[in-house]
């Protein structure tokens, strides 16, 4: 049972920040369809300073490090991210294409980059960037579960993704950024900047996929920064309509996804389930196809943003 | 009689650029035309990708401590000349072979492209095409025709038809659940893909006397070599000197063509358009959007099934089932560069196609100016950047061209009246004899 626990977490703590990083640049009128390359982008540059780091040989405390990495990620891919938002909100181009540009660019630009400056395509980080923040095997089941073998991106991931979203709905700022994704022009109307509240939301999206993208190859890859994150950005994006644009929603999407993928994971591990012999394709299957009914059963309220992916334009009704 | 045609062709000229028999320049006309302008900005993406490429290359150069400063301009050599690099004997091989990698490629692009026709984003490509190689296989491998070159033709068809007829229906779901439920497409897409993805993954570990087995491989697929009723190649291997190639290329243009006469010539297509423009005002005019929405999807599907059966019917591919679940095909995602690209102009995808997987080529021998292949990918992907920004360049072009029809109409308005005074004719003599009449 702490297994599973602890295994859902693993995948829903990346998805579950990743879509919220999306709920911000949709929330404020951009369709983010970069959230791949921008964690394939913010991933290797965390990476990239570990490696530089254990190749270097100074030694740190390694929960300090991931946290650097952590930080270096989101800022990278934030600034990676304003290749969207340049497009996007300058030159009012057509979204969907950008974000098509930026996720070919980050898988392209990071294998170039690995093989120009480390001659290799792969970056294996050093077991210690991943090592847990607690070990503590012997609390009750209740504790374990957050208190034994838990990386210190687990907390940091939930603490920010609820400060992050009680931000977006409490403050005047939050509240302006959402206006921006509706009604632009009536945001724009009582004197909010339309151009500063989109750039605001599709940079703390990209610093949140960079987050995940990280948080992503540590734990859930296992260490190895490449040029893919295995489709987690679109999955994330997935989960964020899934999620109804909601903070809430993703979490509960992001947890529930995650559940079924471990089950699969698992699946050979529990005995009820591996007398029954099916093939892990099968577990596989069931998260995605769990996801897709119960869309088909709640999708006549959708919450998207009414100005998502419509470039801003002063004078348009 | 030379000398008249000379003249006629001479005349022919001067009409591109001036202004003859008082209609406006035909370059003119032809700028006008939207297609127009749509090839132009391809056109400036292109050389903007490049261009920044280039500075990339330079900036890589100066950074590394391998690569001279040289080495980027022998790089952009190598790059333009795409599958024309290296020694003569090779080089109709990769030719061969770049048309042919090309074929699946313009498949998917087509697919993107008739779903972006009806404002859908077909992200499910990749799902689709593993369909299409998971029918098609299924019907090619499991009947053994080696002894019957007569019949290994219809059995390659039924293959084609059944791998396209799978990626039809697996089309179709993400266009029911947007029809029915009204779930946004993109997320079926993903949904489906990794659906598709395992499916095969599972259906093929589960027909193991398909699977091949030689000299130790594991979780490979046998070829259509073996059992002989790989796509007809109508000896285009033997002229390209044992490349790939095959008639799927010819099938792919024709594709393009037939999904341009239906997008542009008929009833449906025009539906199709409507929904994509406007899917409430295509309803209130009586149309059907939702059956529109499911057709067009479906038609996508098909589309991108049939790149999967022209990829891996062919002799020479195998198919790794073993991996399949774990990441997609890159032909699936690669669709929707090439439609943006050509802006969704199913004949324009032919060209985007074949263009891109030029450029990839090129890219693969980077390695001589001791770049990696992968500077080709940043490319392309600055090229779709920059094609995203086509609107604002033809937006551009729209505003320069008003102007200048202005000072032509101007000019045109005035040479009409010149030909509407009695004394047209003698333009020379006009002030003269207006002057006499006043003397009269």
């Amino acid at each position: 049972m702490v297994l599973i626990i602890q295994k859902t977490l693993l995948y829903a703590i990346p998805l579950m920040i990743v879509a919220l990083g999306g709920v911000f640049s949709e929330r404020s009128g951009i369709i983010n369809l970069a959230l791949e390359g921008e964690m394939i982008f913010g991933a290797f540059m965390g990476a990239v300073v570990a490696y530089s780091i254990s190749v270097s040989g100074a030694t740190m405390d390694p929960q300090i490090m991931f946290i650097i990495c952590m930080l270096v990620a989101a800022a990278s891919a934030a600034v990676f991210s304003l290749l969207l938002s340049f497009s996007a909100i300058n030159l009012k181009a057509d979204q969907t294409i950008g974000g098509t540009a930026l996720n070919m660019l980050a898988p392209a630009l990071v294998n170039t980059m690995g093989l120009a400056f480390f001659s290799q395509e792969k970056l294996v980080m050093p077991s210690s960037f991943k090592s847990y923040a607690l070990v503590n095997p012997d609390v009750n089941a209740f504790f374990r579960i957050f208190a034994d073998k838990a990386y210190i991106s687990t907390y940091i991931v939930i603490v920010v993704f609820v400060l992050l979203s009680v931000w977006l709905y409490i403050t005047r700022t939050g509240m302006r950024m959402r206006s921006c994704g509706e009604n632009p022009q009536a945001a724009a109307s009582v004197g909010i900047n339309v151009f500063k509240m989109r750039y605001l939301g599709s940079t703390i999206s990209g610093a949140l996929a960079g987050l995940g993208g990280y948080v992503y190859i540590a734990t859930t890859a296992g260490g190895t920064a490449e040029s893919t994150v295995a489709g987690m950005g679109f999955l994330a994006l997935a989960i964020m309509i899934f999620g109804n644009w909601k903070p809430l929603g993703i979490a509960v999407g992001a947890l529930m996804f995650g559940f079924l993928k471990c089950v699969g994971a698992v699946s050979s591990q529990v005995e009820v389930l591996s007398k029954i012999g099916l093939p892990m394709y099968f577990y596989n299957i069931i998260p995605y196809f769990v996801v897709l009914v119960v869309l088909a059963l709640t999708a006549k309220k959708s919450g998207c943003p009414k100005a998502e992916g419509i470039p801003y334009e002063k004078g348009m009704r | 009689m030379i000398k008249n045609w000379i003249a006629a062709i001479g005349k022919w000229f001067k009409s591109l650029f001036v202004i003859t028999d008082n209609k406006e320049p035909k370059l003119l006309t032809f700028y006008k035309r939207p297609g127009t302008k749509s090839i132009i900005a391809s056109l400036v993406s292109i050389l903007a990708g490049l261009v920044v490429g280039f500075i990339f290359m330079v900036i890589i150069a100066l950074a590394s401590e391998d690569i001279e400063l040289y080495d980027a301009f022998d790089g952009l050599g190598i790059l333009l000349a795409g599958p024309f690099t290296g020694t003569s004997n090779f080089v109709l091989t990769n030719f061969g072979d770049m048309i042919f990698y090309s074929a699946p490629l313009i498949m998917c692009g087509l697919s993107v492209a008739i779903a972006f026709k009806t404002g859908l984003f077909n992200i499910g490509a990749a799902g689709q095409f593993l369909m299409g190689t998971m029918g098609s296989l299924l019907v090619a491998l499991n009947v053994n025709t080696q002894n019957n070159p007569a019949a290994s033709f219809f059995v390659w068809l039924l293959a084609l038809v059944v791998g396209t007829a799978l990626g039809f229906v697996w089309g179709a779901i993400p266009g029911l659940f947007k029809a029915i439920f009204g779930v946004n497409e993109v997320i079926v897409c993903i949904m489906t893909n990794w659906i598709a993805a395992n499916i095969v993954s599972w259906v093929f570990s589960a027909t193991p006397d398909i699977g091949n087995t030689s000299s130790g491989k594991a979780g490979y697929l046998i070829t259509t070599k073996v059992t002989g009723n790989g796509t007809p190649d109508l000896g285009l291997s033997k002229l390209f000197n044992g490349s790939y190639i095959d008639i799927s290329i010819i099938l792919a243009i024709l594709a393009a063509v037939v999904i341009f006469i239906i997008l542009n010539k008929t009833v449906f297509g025009f539906e199709l358009k409507a929904c994509g423009s406007n899917k409430f005002s295509a309803k209130y005019a009586g149309m059907n959007e939702k059956r529109n929405i499911v057709l067009s999807m479906a038609i996508a599907g098909g589309l991108a099934a049939m790149g999967g059966t022209f990829y891996y019917l062919n002799p020479g591919i195998e198919f790794k089932f073993s991996s399949a679940y774990m990441s997609l095909p890159s032909y699936g995602f690669n669709g929707i560069p090439v439609a943006l690209l050509a802006s969704s102009n199913p004949i324009g995808v032919i060209f985007s196609g074949l263009f891109l997987r030029y450029l990839a080529k090129g890219g693969d021998s980077l390695v001589i100016a001791n770049y990696n292949r992968y500077i080709s990918d940043i490319i392309v992907a600055i090229i779709i950047y920059f094609a995203g920004f086509s609107r604002l360049f033809i937006e551009i072009m729209t505003r320069r061209q008003r102007k200048m029809t202005e000072k032509i109409g101007s000019k045109m308005a005035s040479s009409l009246a010149f030909e509407k005074s009695p004394n047209a004719a003698d333009t020379k003599g006009l002030k003269n004899e207006g002057s006499a009449k006043e003397e009269k």
